[in-house]
């Protein structure tokens, strides 16, 4: 498994401002076509393999993703690749539902390896007349690293498919009903505690004061 | 390759939490992990790490957990600050602090009258409820997204309603799925009984089979079609995971001494407000002195807090000799028509800890949301939205006659909706609203019953001239579920 993205700090990239595409005579009537895009460079001369990507959306829709990459050693120029196409970011364009939520794009999810990255094209759409804007904020990218040889989630779990045996309980009491009763015993001793360290409502005044007349209105 | 692993490993997951649910295993498995939350080393924000989960996404902020959308905060925020400044000055001005200690011949004094309070006839001319439903109806018609459009020429369905924020709500083709146990073809229990389809047997069996069980999810699943009537105290505290079990006895008991031992200027606002509804409404008045119990420990129960860490609103804080200090008290501001929540609930518990248990998981799974300003499904700003919508697509006729009357659908129907129907229909038929609240875990209900009601009253409705008359004309109503059903159907 790999780490959880907190450790791993992203890649320092330049996001370009995201440029609307217009439909015609862009100096009288602009009219947003609903699409945009927005292009995030990584470092000169250091491709990436990525982990993923994060964002935090504002009303976009859609999202497709394109790769440059450069494959390393050879003479071949970079090529673009579409690696993940129309990726739905709010159940429907013309309502709330996901409008601002935070997105994370794994390289799991990507129809291409994500590696050797040199830029990253990100194109949204947004075919929804209700919006007068929208966009990606926050936009991260995580580099790949090799994984740690770790026991894998899997294995521990088969150890637990021995759910069905029932052992021999010759002469002893059924192990769920005292599991149950040792649990309750373990509830009243953990009540117990905390009623100690929190004296009835010690915490809670100062000095044995507990006159209160203003609300904070921060 | 990598792929692979992780479908399979999702599988295996699925197929494991498949077999948990449903089990004893899994309620207490929820109530553990409810006694966890307690733990002050447990922090929300870094359960995701601690329980080592996959990465999916980076972990949003806890605000944005609570509500992603940042100007429904923003809205929830300012709402709250206006009903805190509203206590502010109600203290200020009566002369009342917000909290006190009792002196200890007023400790003893309660002690004494616990089980009778409502013989108390303390003076509460003074106290006015801090809000009604009605302001905080203008609060959610004043509810804008920056970001939408909302200029004329824009706007692909002209919105007749008064709520304004484009959230997404079902329409009835959705509905009718999502509610498939509700269509009229299905026996309901509390409406078919006298069609003399008997209930009896089959009915006993799965009772036991689900108490026996503790099986929670198929108590759920059963409460869909209603529940009857002597069951459906068993039947709710097992979809509600309340047990009635020492620890919970010993909480309340805690709250109790806690009720004793100091005053909140809230209470004389729950006083006010179980003599202005509870105890003027013909099925509820008997209950009186339970609702006093259960008010004022539920307004003590700061446990009550941790699980708001999903609740778009934010306790309030207060400063004692300079000190900032958290309140022995959940913040929660009893507007008129709140103790209604608790009302129905007497009628099918009678042991006061119990009581309360139930109340309070209520409280935190469903009421909240019906005064709280959020974008969820099932709050009352959805709630709102989805009635309007039902209403102007399948009674465009009615509501155009009656927002050019000046009597907006949604004016009428908001108090029905905050309170969960209750006092705006008898307690028989209440009960079989909320076995579907419930079931469904939802409620969306309540805003498909809303606008059932005005479909059933549509013929009368339309001869109305005034909003005070479009008032009287919808009120009383019967068999609620038939109405949603027949509702669907249309």
């Amino acid at each position: 498994m790999s780490d959880s993205a907190d450790d791993i700090k992203p890649v320092s990239c330049t996001i370009k401002p995201p440029v609307y595409l217009q439909i015609g005579d862009t100096k009288t009537d602009p009219s947003h076509s609903g699409v945009c895009v927005v292009d995030v460079t990584l470092p000169f001369g250091k491709p990436v393999n990525i982990e993923e990507i994060t964002f935090k959306n504002y009303y976009t829709a859609y999202v497709t993703v394109r790769l440059l990459r450069r494959s390393p050693g050879q003479e071949v120029p970079a090529k673009w690749s579409t690696t993940l196409r129309d990726l739905p970011l709010m159940d429907n364009p013309h309502t709330e539902g996901g409008s601002q939520d935070y997105f994370s794009i794994h390289r799991t999810q990507m129809q291409v390896e994500p590696d050797h990255v040199v830029s990253v094209r990100l194109i949204l759409r947004q075919p929804s007349f209700a919006w007068l804007t929208f966009s990606l904020e926050d936009i991260r990218i995580f580099p790949h690293m090799e994984p740690d040889p770790e026991k894998e989630v899997s294995d521990w779990l088969s150890d637990l498919t021995l759910v069905d045996q029932h052992p021999d309980l010759e002469g002893l009491p059924d192990p769920q009903t005292v599991s149950s009763s040792i649990q309750q015993m373990w509830a009243l001793t953990e009540v117990m505690q905390t009623n100690q360290t929190t004296a009835s409502i010690g915490r809670f005044d100062v000095d044995g004061c507990y006159d209160i007349n203003l609300l904070s209105l921060t | 390759a990598e792929m692979d692993d992780g479908t399979e490993l999702s599988l295996t997951i699925a197929q494991i939490v498949q077999r948990l649910k449903g089990s004893h295993l899994h309620s207490q498995i929820e109530r553990q992990a409810k006694e966890c939350l307690h733990q002050p080393e447990i922090k929300l924000e870094s359960l995701k790490e601690d329980v080592q989960l996959p990465p999916s996404h980076p972990s949003a902020p806890p605000e944005h957990l609570k509500e992603p959308l940042a100007y429904m905060r923003k809205a929830q925020a300012s709402w709250e600050k206006r009903v805190l400044k509203s206590l502010n000055s109600m203290s200020t001005e009566l002369e009342v602090p917000l909290a006190r200690m009792r002196p200890a011949v007023e400790q003893k004094e309660l002690t004494n009258k616990w089980n009778e309070m409502g013989t108390d006839e303390p003076d509460l001319s003074r106290f006015r409820p801090v809000y009604a439903p009605k302001d905080f109806l203008e609060v959610l018609i004043g509810l804008r997204n920056p970001n939408h459009d909302s200029s004329e020429d824009v706007s692909i369905k002209s919105h007749w309603g008064l709520i304004q924020v484009p959230l997404n709500v079902r329409d009835i083709p959705q509905l009718r799925r999502a509610y498939s146990e509700l269509n009229l073809t299905s026996g309901q229990l509390g409406i078919d009984d006298h069609a003399h389809i008997h209930p009896g047997i089959y009915q006993k069996f799965t009772y036991i089979s689900f108490v026996v069980e503790q099986d929670s999810a198929a108590a759920q699943q059963y409460s869909r079609q209603g529940c009857p009537t002597g069951l459906r105290a068993d039947l709710w505290a097992l979809i509600l995971n309340s047990t009635n079990q020492p620890q919970d006895v010993m909480h309340y008991e805690q709250l109790m001494a806690g009720v004793i031992q100091h005053d909140l200027l809230v209470d004389n606002l729950i006083y006010k407000d179980v003599k202005l509804t509870a105890s003027n409404d013909d099925y509820y008045f008997v209950f009186e002195d339970f609702l006093y119990q259960v008010l004022l420990c539920f307004s003590r129960d700061t446990a009550v807090l941790e699980h708001f860490k999903y609740n778009s609103a934010t306790p309030p804080r207060s400063y004692i000799q300079g000190e900032t200090i958290n309140l022995l008290w959940t913040g929660v501001i009893p507007f008129h028509g709140f103790s209604m929540y608790v009302a129905p609930l007497c009628f099918l518990y009678n042991e006061p800890s119990k009581l309360y248990s139930v109340f309070r998981e209520m409280y935190i799974r469903y009421f909240f949301r019906l005064h709280s300003i959020s974008s969820s499904p099932s709050g009352i700003v959805s709630l709102c939205l989805q009635f309007e919508r039902l209403l102007q697509t399948h009674l465009p006729q009615l509501f155009y006659h009656l927002r050019q009357i000046g009597a907006q659908p949604l004016r009428i129907a908001f108090k029905w909706m905050v309170r969960g129907f209750s006092g705006y229909l008898s307690t028989d038929q209440l009960l079989l609203l909320w076995d579907r609240i419930l079931g469904y875990d939802s409620l969306e209900v309540v805003a498909v019953l809303a606008a059932a009601v005005f479909a059933f009253r549509a013929e009368n409705l339309m001869e109305v001239t005034s909003l005070a008359s479009a008032e009287v004309g919808s009120c009383i109503i019967i068999m609620p579920i038939v109405l949603c059903g027949s509702f669907f159907k249309s």
